[in-house]
């Protein structure tokens, strides 16, 4: 040991007392998360919708291809023929039953590439805790887009 | 037996006030490194967090007592309060002015080495008492680490005690006016504060911390109040050495000649060495048990022998 180790190991040690000195007066990078709402990116894959068209009527057709490619087999549809005087969705079937168990669900996001009209979205919704497991099965009333409050006038879909 | 009970309720004044400080310097602690490491720190239990002491008392004392199969009960319910109490006692002779004292011993910091190093006594035991292998290491590791800063520190001291020439508190302060020891005997100074750290067992000497060699040193097997009155003790200790540094080095309530202003003198001085601890703890890393019994042996103890040695030529030729 050189007789300079000590006193390099000194001004070592003062360096670093300056370093969390100076971080005293730096900006905390916490978030207050319940107050403070973070800001995720745009394409964020949070809890699903279900889209709707300006009109009304559901994205959906029952198509079946989101359960098809889903890896963890969360989602389960229920295709039907669509009621020509009562439509449900746009085209010739609607989905009956559409259930998401949130629990199996890893958000990966290939339901929503696979969905082919683009009814199926992930949405910024990212609070999924509940107190109990039934509660995380999400039923297709729970999936759905709220209508928009207004029926836009120019509305170019069939109705 | 009026005397008797003025003492008493200044003697229970002074516990609750060292806990009350003990539990915020906690709460400092925890604050300013979190500021240090760009958090927040417990900002969540009332303004800024100030009753977060009190939530974490609460938490403590409602957990469960676990005792380890094998353990030698009262050795192991006596250990925490052989820690706790004599850290406490050395605050007996801590003046905060000329006459705010409880007591004025003649062999003021003789009572002081005395009565902390009974505290190792708690540390082995709680070691030993746990039949725990992990709290057996760590007990016996704590206990050599300790004994070995007591003769640093005791080296330290007994420079200040040699200018002065009396072991009372209030006559070591008195000794420091026009100049405080810190700058007569820098050497002295520099010693006494780094084996008060390791006496603290505070970073980088807190060993017992050392979770992946020793779990939690010699108190790995307690939980709940018997814990607390550990934690508790850690943090006297802090503030003790806070204390001892002020009265020894800083000449106490210098520059003021005493009363309120000499009282705030001291309070200063010991905030700003607890904050020291806080800060050092913040920035640097553990020391390997190796390197904290080498750095006692071969650099405090010389180095506070040859500040004796200077003392004494000093004392002999003036």
């Amino acid at each position: 040991m050189s007789l300079k180790q000590p006193f390099r190991d000194v001004l070592a040690t003062a360096k670093g007392m300056r370093v969390t000195l100076r971080h005293l007066w730096r900006r905390p990078v916490t978030q207050r998360y319940p107050e403070e709402r973070p800001i995720l990116p745009p394409r964020h894959r949070g809890r699903h919708e279900l889209e709707r068209h300006e009109n009304g009527l559901e994205k959906c057709v029952g198509c079946e291809l989101c359960a098809l490619v889903c890896p963890a087999d969360a989602i389960y549809v229920e295709g039907a023929e669509n009621p020509k005087d009562a439509p449900i969705s746009i085209g010739e079937r609607y989905a009956k039953t559409y259930v998401i168990n949130l629990l199996r669900c890893i958000y990966c996001g290939y339901c929503v590439e696979a969905c082919p009209t683009e009814a199926l979205q992930m949405k910024g919704e990212f609070e999924l805790a509940a107190a109990d497991r039934a509660s995380l099965i999400v039923s297709k009333e729970q999936l759905l887009a709220t209508l928009p409050k207004t029926e836009p006038e120019d509305s170019w879909m069939p109705s | 037996m009026n005397t008797f009970i003025v003492a008493t309720l200044q003697a229970t004044f002074l516990v609750f006030l060292i806990f009350t400080v003990a539990a915020y310097a906690i709460l400092a602690e925890r604050r300013i490194i979190a500021r240090m490491q760009a958090r927040l720190g417990p900002n969540r239990v009332g303004p800024f967090g100030m009753f977060q002491p009190l939530a974490d008392v609460i938490k403590l004392l409602t957990k469960e007592e676990i005792r380890s199969a094998g353990a030698t009960r009262w050795l192991h319910v006596v250990a925490p309060i052989l820690t706790l109490v004599p850290i406490v006692l050395v605050f007996a002779v801590i003046p905060a002015g000329p006459a705010i004292h409880l007591a004025d011993l003649s062999i003021g910091y003789l009572f002081v080495a005395a009565v902390s190093s009974i505290g190792v006594y708690g540390v082995v035991l709680g070691g030993w008492s746990s039949n725990s292998k992990y709290a057996l290491l760590g007990g016996l590791r704590s206990s050599a680490q300790l004994i070995s800063y007591e003769l640093a520190l005791g080296l330290a001291a007994l420079g200040v005690v040699a200018a002065t020439g009396s072991l009372s508190l209030v006559q070591i302060v008195g000794a420091q006016f026009p100049l405080p020891f810190a700058i007569v005997q820098p050497i002295g100074f520099v010693v006494f504060v780094i084996a008060s750290i390791a006496e603290a067992s505070r970073a980088p000497f807190d060993l017992p911390e050392a979770e992946q060699e020793l779990g939690a040193g010699y108190h790995t097997e307690y939980s709940s109040f018997r814990f607390a009155l550990f934690q508790l003790a850690e943090y006297v200790h802090v503030l003790a050495a806070a204390a001892l540094i002020t009265v020894l080095f800083l000449g106490g309530w210098w520059p003021f000649s005493g009363g309120w202003l000499g009282v705030a003198a001291v309070a200063v001085k010991m905030a700003s060495f607890v904050f020291l601890f806080i800060w050092i703890r913040a920035t640097t890393p553990r020391v390997r048990y190796d390197q904290l019994m080498v750095f006692s042996w071969k650099v405090l103890i010389p180095a506070a022998l040859l500040n004796l040695l200077i003392v004494a030529l000093w004392v002999v030729l003036t």
